[in-house]
This record gives C-alpha cells, structure tokens and sequence, in this order.
C-alpha cells in the first residue's frame, strides 16, 4: 500500500515500531503533493523545508521514545484560514496574499507541540465564504474523484488534500458546513466540534458566534485522535469551553447496541437526490444492524435556520473584516493618496464579488432601524434553534440527517446564483447557531461520488458522534474507498 | 450670559485607566514610558486577522469602583459591543466598547458651583468600558500611527444634560478627576491626554424645559479648553437664536489659537455605528458580594475624606471642602500635620490661604510645589515657638516657594529671627516714643487707639521682626511708667 | 405582523457600500442590487416567528466572567509587526494624510 493511503492510525503505528520514519512518510507526501496537486490544486502553500526539518525532529522524538503521541511525526496540512507563523496565510484572498502571520494558531501550536508535520496551507472559498472552493481568489480546488466538480468548501482544499492522500488529516474550519460539505463530496470525515470545543484564536474570523476549527481525515478513529491534541481551552479565546477533554479513545469502541438514533422529519423531505437518498436510507438500516434504535423527531424551527443562520453571519462577518484596511496588512495600494482611496483600493479591488455582497448585507442589517428586524430577531430565532435540538436529545442520543441534497456539483454549475448556494446548505446551516457538534462521513457512492451523512450530537458530545461513527466504520467500507487518480 | 437663555450642558469624560496591561491583551498599559513608537505591541491590539480578546480583570474592578464612588447602579449583568468605523487608528475596524448593556448607570455627584461655592446635584447616565484608540501624528502629507496606546483601557462617563453654567461645567470636571485621583485609577495629568472631555452643549430660553438642537465639541483636553470652548459655543448659538437662525446639530473641534468652536465634516457614516454585542467575550456577570468586596476595599474618597477632616480636625465644612477638592493637597494637608505643633485650624489656615494663594499665582499644583510637606511643618513651628512673626513668616514662605530653600536656613540667612530679647526691644520702643512724643502725649491723655499705631511703628522699625507679644507687653509697661511718672 | 424590507435602490446600495468602504463601480452595484433584494426577501421570513419572550441567543445562560489577570506580557517585536505593513516610515505605520476627526 501506498504511504500515502495509510490513516493515522496505521501511519502510527509503523512509526512506533520503527518500520518507517517520518521523513519517510514526509517525503512520500510531498512527492504525492508533487504528482497530483496539479490536477488538484489543494494547496496554495507546500512548506517542504519546514516539513523536512519537523520530520527530522519527529524521528529524533521517536527515535527517543520522548513524548511521542499519536500525532508525532504525522504530515497534515492547514486550512488557509488558520494562521500559521512565519508561514504565508491568505485566507484565499488577493488582500492576504504576501501576509506572513507574526503568531501561531493556537491548534497549530498544540499539533506541531504533539509532534506532528506542517506540509502546507490548503486552498479555500474567500475569508471562509462560499461551499465550493470556486470563490479562492487564486483557483478553484478539484475534487479528486472527478475533476470537473467541486470539492465543496469552504475547506475545500483540506477535504482534497485528505482524500488524495496528500496530508493525512488536515485542520479544517466550519462556519455553516465548511468542513462537513467538502467532506462528504470528497469521501472523508469532518467533524465540526461543538462551539468553543477547539480554541479559535488564530481562525481568521468569518461570523465569531459560529467558526469552529475542526479535523479532516481518513476514519473516524483519527478525527478522534486529532481532535484529543487540539481540543481544550485557551486562554487566548474566551469563548473556548472550560470542560475538560475527555479520553475519546477510550469510549470509541463501545458498542452502540441500545443508543437512538433520531431522524429529524424536517430534514428528510422531498428534493435529495435519488442516489443521496438511497445511501441514506442503507446507513439508516445498517445502525439498525448495529442495534441501534431508529425513531422520528422533529426539529420545528428548521425552516427558518437558513434566514437566522445567513443573517448573522453576513452581520458578524462585514465587521470581521473591516480589519483589512491596507493599513497593517494587505496588498500595498501605494498610489493611493487620501485614506479613502487607500480603503478602497484595498477593498474595493481586494475582495471578490461574494465577500462585496456579504459584507453589505451585514452592514445594512445592523443599520440604524433595521437592528431590531433582522439582527435581534435572527438571535432570538436562534434561541428557538438551540431549543429544537435540546428536546430532540431528549428523547435521542445523536441525530442523523443527509449533507447535502445531491452529490459534488460540477465547478461553475451554481455560481450564477448566490441565493441558489445559500439554500444548499439546508442541512449543515443549524448546528453552528445551535453550537451542537456534528460528523460528517461517508455512507455511499451515487454514480460514482462519494454521498456523506451527517450525526449530530448535544454539546460536547464529540465522543458520542465518534463512538456511533466508528462502530459504523467497523461494519463498512465506503471510507477505505480511494479516488482513482491519474499518474 | 443673556438672562433670555439658559445653557443645557451634558459632559462626556474618557479617562484611561491605570492598569498594567491593556484592556483586551497582555500589553503593557503604560504607553507613556514605552522606549519607542509600537514597542507595547502584540498581535491583538494591532488587529491581526485571527485574534481574539480577552478582558482584564483589574479594568472591570476599577470601572466598578469609579462606578460605587459616583454613586451608580450596576446591573447584574453587562456585555461588550462592538462599535463599527472606519479610521486609521482603529485596528480592528471596530472598538469594543459598550453599548446597551453598560457597566453602570444612573449614578450623581454633588460639586460646589462657581464662588459661592453653591452645591448642585449632577446626574450621571451610564458609566461604561471600552479600548482606546492609536496615536496619529500628521507629517507632511502622511499620517503616522503608533500602536503602543491602541488598546489601552477607557472608562467613559456620561453625564445628563444637567449643567446649566460654564462654572457648574468646570466644577463637575473638577470633581469627576479628583475622585479618579482618589481611586487611583487615573493621574488626571490631561496634558499626556489621559483624560478627555467631549461637551455636548443647547441653549433654550429661561424657564423652558424644551430641549433644542446640541452640537458636539470633541477633543477639549484640558479644563482651560474646557471652559473656553463651552462658553464660546453658548455665545455662539444665543447669537444664532438671536438673529433668527437655526442652530445645526454638529460635531465641532476648538481651534485653541484662534479661541472659536470649528466645524467638522461629519459625514453621516460616522453617526450609524452598527452596534451589536461582541461576539468574541461572554457577558460579565456582576455579582452584589462581588460589589461589596470592592467597595470595602475602596481607598478612601472626597466626600469621606472630608467628613473626617471635620471630625478629626475640628475644621469647618467650607476649609474642608477646600482641602480635600484636590487629593494632593489634602495629602498634603496631613503630612504636615504630625510633623508640626500647630493645630490642624492653624496648618488649615495657612494652607487655603497663603499656600493656595502661592499655588494659583505661579499657576502650579501641588505636585510641583518645590519643597515637601515637612518644609511647611518647620514654617508653622517657626510661629509657634515665636521665632519669627506671622508677617517674616509669609515672606519667607514666598521665599520657599521661589527657591525650594527650607525655612530655618533662610531664616538665618537673612536673620529674619524674631526679636524676643527684653535688651534688645526695649531701646527700639524708647525711641520710637521718644521720636513721637505727641503721639505719647494723645496717649496719656486718653486717646488709646494711637497705642496700636505706636505698635506698627515699633514693627516698621524692627522690619516686622520684633515679637508682637513682647512688644505689646514692654510697650504698655512703658507707656504705664511714664504716665505713673506724670502723677 | 409582517415587515418586509423596503426594497433596496441603487442610492441604497451605493450608500451601504460607502459605509464599509467597498467601492462599487456602477455595474457591481447595478448587478448586486437584484441579488441583494432576493436576499433580503428571504430573511422577511423569520418575522412570522413568534419570539415574544424569547431571549436572544447571547444572553442565554452560559460561560461568564472570563478574565485576565492584570500581568503585563511582552508581545510582537515592531519589526514582526511592520514586515507585513504595506507603508511603513520609520518606527512608524505610514498612511495618506488623515483630513479630518474621527
């Protein structure tokens, strides 16, 4: 088997026993980075000597016996949101494109502490907006199961790296599905942790009150063993949980014989593709098998979650980034000789069309007048979401809903029509006002692409969402599928 | 003023508080003795794309404290908003700051107004927290910006609109900055800008309760500013509503050189601040036993101060309104106290008089008075042991204050003793009688108001030094012999 | 009660545009001004929820007071700082004359 298909796990394990190293597994990446991201394109940053000189201090780590954690010696990658010190961080906007952050995100931090291997930054929609990975200001990343579609977004690039094998598990950031969509189109698992769970500082800000950062990977065993280093407060986010972590490793293998499984009936109606629906509906059986017991809840006030979800983050996000003024950071717009002009050339020529639209929407939502109609409304619609999910895990223990109605569309299909791309967020947009975490993983193929599932767990139940979805993985095979590429 | 009007004055008061870090990062707080321009800089307070804040305890309990000491509810929960515009010294393109939900409100102070000194009530709306902003000097066609203030804690006070008078508008500013003094939380020195004032000024005739058009002064920085601008701008508009003109609601700057309020192009961006809570820090919950704590431990404040100086000193209400309206001098005030055998009347005495008097013609504060408390000590027992006369003792004082020199010394120096020696008084007031002997004779025979005049005499002779007691006494024993030598 | 927006103008659009200095030329605010409105619209749905005494979601009970301690930290050395600002001058960050106050 190739290097680069092995999940953490296996990757791991080899290390432990010496069968390889890291520079081994670091320069297998980079030469499978190297072979198949021009088709691709997941990357917009490949840090070959930083990786190199990780990789050496992870067989010196190892080597030792030292604090060698599962991570150690582990090449991943970063979503292009999540700043990475002295290494280039565009958020995949022109305004960022020479921007070397001076700090390092705090889930950085903790995964190159634990001793894993920083390849690169992954490709992504602009400052985080989008589902499909065509907003990048650079190129539109491929999906690697068929290349004339979208990956999804807005990680994109991080749910193409993993499914390529060109990292082994990638950071990822999901505001509204940006980790959960591209892991379904691309075969892999995303997990969207519970509001708080995983520090955000050093998460370029898209909408504050529901960015998280959360793990792209191969198997739900790894998305466990990756979320254990990153996950935990900081002192540097005062919105990070101050719950301890617990051992998921531990409660991954118990068995789900006895749990409910809940189908909300709102998110299961007409409009899903054929193919969609037919592999949900084998999921759905198949943790009947497993023992688990299937009931219908309702999530009443889904309908209105698109509205309550899309309106704060186009408020919360026009003021995020306002930050990029051309003052501090950005493209040099050196001609410009009054500070306007300077604001405008930075923004007016810096942002694409989707940022523009969001950016004024919010503005013009929290406006003298409108506040109280839309913002303050939108938050107490959002109240009436967290509600929905407290009672449905009253009489369930995680929930189980479709990603997306269809499969990976095709690169250009949707850009016409920016309300047409908010509505196909339908199933992904409520757990981020609700804060709840949700898995993404792969449950089946429509014509040839991958078609993903979603459970959603109460607040802090990731060891939960890891324990159903793996025992899942023990009774199928649609993650250990791989993309066949070209050479 | 014309009786026709009656100015209606509300003060807004940003003072920074004295914290050691800045209000949402570890910064050192203290810009003013930052080595170089952005040396108190990190990765928040300069608004890098990803960070977060985080908000420092000791502001809060300072706000709290200024809040108890201006007599303010604090509700028991309050939250941060963010308030969006743009400008250059504004990092994140926003400030934190506080908006519906502030820290406290509905607070009063009561300050004595104009000569008489005639107490009035002033109400204070909200008391809340937000960041300071850069520092921006102009060069040339270029604008330059040091981040070292960016980020530093404010308080901002808000009165209501309840001055009516220049004068109530300087007492209110007066006091507010002594009781910041008091509490340590601010050094009150407005020419390194620590704390601003912004007066939001109408006019209305006499007896009406309409409130008409305010316009806005920023920027008055000093109390001079302060009450030349606010005087000029109510000239300003009684002209207007005198020649039939509508006053325009509108920010105005004082152009100090050419003493005249200046309007400012506001644009209308600038009013519609988009507030909404900050996403980033959860709300601060402020508990009563929390209260109570800080208000136990509040140092002890003017009007306290004042009672006590009543109690325990025996002084009259109006000296001890006097001695504690300036911390400093009440400071002042008591370290004399141990160190000299006059009585707390006697020091209180010399200091509202002579001392103040010294103070307000070389225009100087307390602080800058050139010799300490102990100096002023040694002057009083000088009297009191009856080195010197109360007459020496004032011109010594002057001399103190031009040279610093310490009152024994100069005594010597210019051998300013008293005269108290019999030998040396008695042929001084022999001849004074004998080179004025009609005045003895109008004195013999009845006229004894000449007695005082033949003192002064005495006093002029000996340049003030002789010992009035002393000379009173040989001067009667005197004047006694020889009308016992007519009988 | 319902409360749909008024529909937005190209004026309007301008306007907003000014406010978050985004420079719109005449045919980026021509072409936003439809998607715009259908955006709109479509929030004009959640007044039919009726949230009468609902509390916003930032109020709901939750994490409270999370403080720092009053301890001064070093932080960015300048140069970090000015590598990434596109006009610098000196010790300084550099930008076009400001004209008037904030």
């Amino acid at each position: 088997m190739d290097l680069y298909s092995l999940t953490i796990t296996q990757a791991h394990e080899l290390l432990r026993q010496r069968k390889i190293s890291s520079l081994e597994l670091t320069q297998a990446l980079l030469e499978r980075i190297r072979e198949v991201d021009g088709q691709i394109g997941a990357y917009l940053t490949v840090t070959e000597a930083v990786a190199l000189e990780q990789a050496r201090q992870a067989d010196e780590r190892l080597r030792r016996g030292e604090r060698v954690t599962p991570l150690t010696g582990i090449p991943f990658g970063v979503k292009d949101s999540i700043v990475t010190e002295g290494v280039r961080t565009t958020c995949g906007s022109r305004i960022l494109e020479h921007y070397v952050p001076p700090y390092q995100a705090t889930a950085v931090r903790r995964l190159l502490e634990a001793g894993a291997v920083l390849l690169g930054k992954h490709n992504l929609d602009e400052f985080s907006m989008g589902s499909s990975t065509e907003n990048s200001a650079f190129f539109p990343t491929r999906n690697p199961w068929d290349l004339k579609r979208v990956p999804g977004g807005s990680s994109g690039g991080s749910a193409a790296a993993v499914a390529a094998g060109e990292c082994f598990f990638a950071l990822g950031g999901d505001t509204g599905g940006s980790i959960r969509l591209p892991a379904a189109f691309c075969n892999v698992v995303g997990l969207k942790p519970t509001y708080g769970r995983v520090s955000r500082y050093g998460l370029i800000a898209l909408a504050s009150s529901f960015d998280t950062i959360g793990p792209l990977t191969r198997t739900v065993e790894d998305a466990a063993l990756v979320l254990q280093v990153i996950a935990g407060q900081d002192a540097h986010d005062a919105t990070s949980l101050a719950q301890p972590v617990p051992d998921y490793a531990a409660q991954l293998q118990r068995p789900v014989k006895g749990l409910r499984l809940g189908l909300p009936r709102e998110y299961f109606v007409p409009g899903m593709e054929a193919g969609v629906e037919a592999a949900l509906q084998e999921a759905i059986r198949q943790f009947e098998r497993l023992g688990m017991e299937i009931r219908e809840v309702s999530l009443p006030h889904t309908p209105y979650a698109l509205a309550v979800y899309y309106l704060i983050l186009f408020a919360e996000a026009s003021a995020n980034l306002a930050r990029f003024d051309g003052v501090r950071f950005g493209s040099a717009a050196q001609q410009a000789q009054t500070i306007p002009e300077l604001y405008l050339e930075t923004r007016g020529k810096g942002f694409g069309a989707e940022v523009k639209r969001r950016i004024m929407l919010g503005a013009y939502t929290l406006s003298a007048g409108y506040y109280d109609a839309y913002y303050l409304k939108a938050q107490r619609v959002r109240t009436l979401l967290r509600q929905d999910f407290e009672r449905a895990f009253e009489v369930c223990d995680v929930l189980l809903t479709p990603v997306s109605p269809g499969v990976a569309f095709r690169l250009g299909e949707k850009t016409a029509d920016p309300l047409a791309m908010y509505l196909s967020d339908v199933y992904l947009v409520a757990t981020n006002p609700a804060g709840v975490p949700a898995l993404a993983l792969p449950c089946g193929f429509s014509e040839g692409l991958p078609v993903g599932m979603q459970l959603i767990a109460r607040h802090g139940e990731e060891a939960l969402l890891f324990q159903v979805g793996h025992a899942y993985q023990q009774v199928t095979e649609w993650h250990k599928m791989r993309p066949a590429l070209g050479r | 003023m014309e009786q026709k009007y009656e100015a209606v004055i509300g003060l807004e008061i940003h003072a920074e508080l004295q914290t050691r870090s800045k209000m949402f990062c570890a910064c050192p707080a203290d810009y003013a003795h930052a080595e170089s321009p952005n040396t108190h800089i990190c990765p928040i307070c300069t608004g890098q794309p990803g960070t977060l804040p985080v908000v420092n305890r000791a502001a809060l309990e300072q706000g709290i404290q200024v809040a108890l000491a201006l007599h303010c509810t604090i509700p028991p929960l309050n939250i941060f908003a963010r308030k969006n515009y743009y400008y250059p010294d504004l990092p994140k393109g926003y400030q934190i700051s506080q908006y519906e939900m502030p820290l406290a409100v509905n607070g009063w102070v009561e300050v004595p107004v104009g000569k008489e000194g005639t107490l009035q009530r002033i109400r204070i709306r909200r008391v809340h927290l937000e960041e300071d902003t850069a520092k921006l000097f102009h060069q040339g066609d270029r604008s330059l910006i040091d981040f070292n203030r960016a980020g530093v804690p404010l308080l901002e006070i808000v009165s209501e609109p309840d001055m009516h008078s220049v004068d109530a508008v300087l007492a209110y500013a007066m006091h507010i900055r002594n009781v910041l003094r008091y509490l340590g939380v601010n050094s009150g020195d407005m020419q390194k800008g620590v704390l601003r004032f912004e007066a939001n000024i109408s006019v209305r005739p006499a007896g009406s309760q309409e409130l008409r058009t305010r316009t806005e002064i920023k920027n008055l920085n000093s109390f001079r500013a302060l009450t030349r601008a606010t005087a000029y701008e109510i000239r300003r508009q009684i002209a207007i509503y005198e020649s039939g003109g509508q006053v325009l609601q509108e920010t105005l700057g004082w152009d100090e050189e050419h003493e005249v309020t200046l309007s400012q192009r506001s644009k209308e961006h600038a009013h519609d601040y988009r507030y909404f809570p900050e996403p980033d820090l959860p709300p601060l919950q402020i508990e009563a036993a929390w209260v109570e704590a800080l208000r136990a431990a509040l140092p002890e404040l003017p009007e306290a101060r004042r009672q006590r100086f009543i109690e325990a000193y025996g002084l009259p209400v109006a000296e001890a309104r006097i001695l504690t309206a300036e911390k400093s001098l009440a400071d002042y005030f008591e370290a004399v106290l141990p160190q000299t055998q006059a009585s707390p009347r006697e020091v209180s005495s010399w200091m509202i008089g002579e001392f103040l008097r010294h103070l307000n013609e070389r225009q100087i504060e307390v602080e800058a008075v050139p010799f300490p408390p102990q100096a002023l000590a040694e002057l009083l027992n000088l009297v009191a042991q009856r080195t010197i006369t109360m007459a020496t003792a004032k011109e010594v004082l002057r001399e103190m204050f031009e040279s610093g020199a310490m009152p024994q010394a100069i005594v010597e120096a210019r051998g300013l003793a008293q005269i108290a020696d019999e030998a040396t008084l008695m042929p001084l007031i022999e001849r004074v009688l004998q080179e004025n002997p009609q005045v003895v004779e109008s004195y013999l025979n009845g006229k004894e108001s000449v007695f005082q005049w033949l003192m002064g005499q005495v006093a002029r002779a000996t340049r003030g030094k002789a010992d009035p007691q002393l000379t009173r006494q040989l001067l009667q024993s005197r004047l006694d012999a020889l009308r016992r030598s007519r009988l | 009660m319902s409360d749909t927006h008024p529909p937005l103008n190209i004026e309007t659009v301008h306007h907003i545009a000014n406010l978050v200095q985004l420079g719109l030329t005449d045919e980026e605010a021509a072409a936003f001004l439809p998607q715009l409105n259908a955006i709109l619209e479509y929030f004009a749905l959640l007044q039919e929820v009726d949230t009468e005494s609902v509390p916003p979601a930032f109020l709901l009970p939750g994490a409270r007071n999370v403080l720092r301690e009053d301890n001064p930290e070093p932080g960015m050395s300048r140069e970090a700082f000015l590598s990434n600002v596109p006009d610098s001058e000196g010790e300084y960050v550099s930008v076009p004359r400001v004209l008037e106050e904030a």
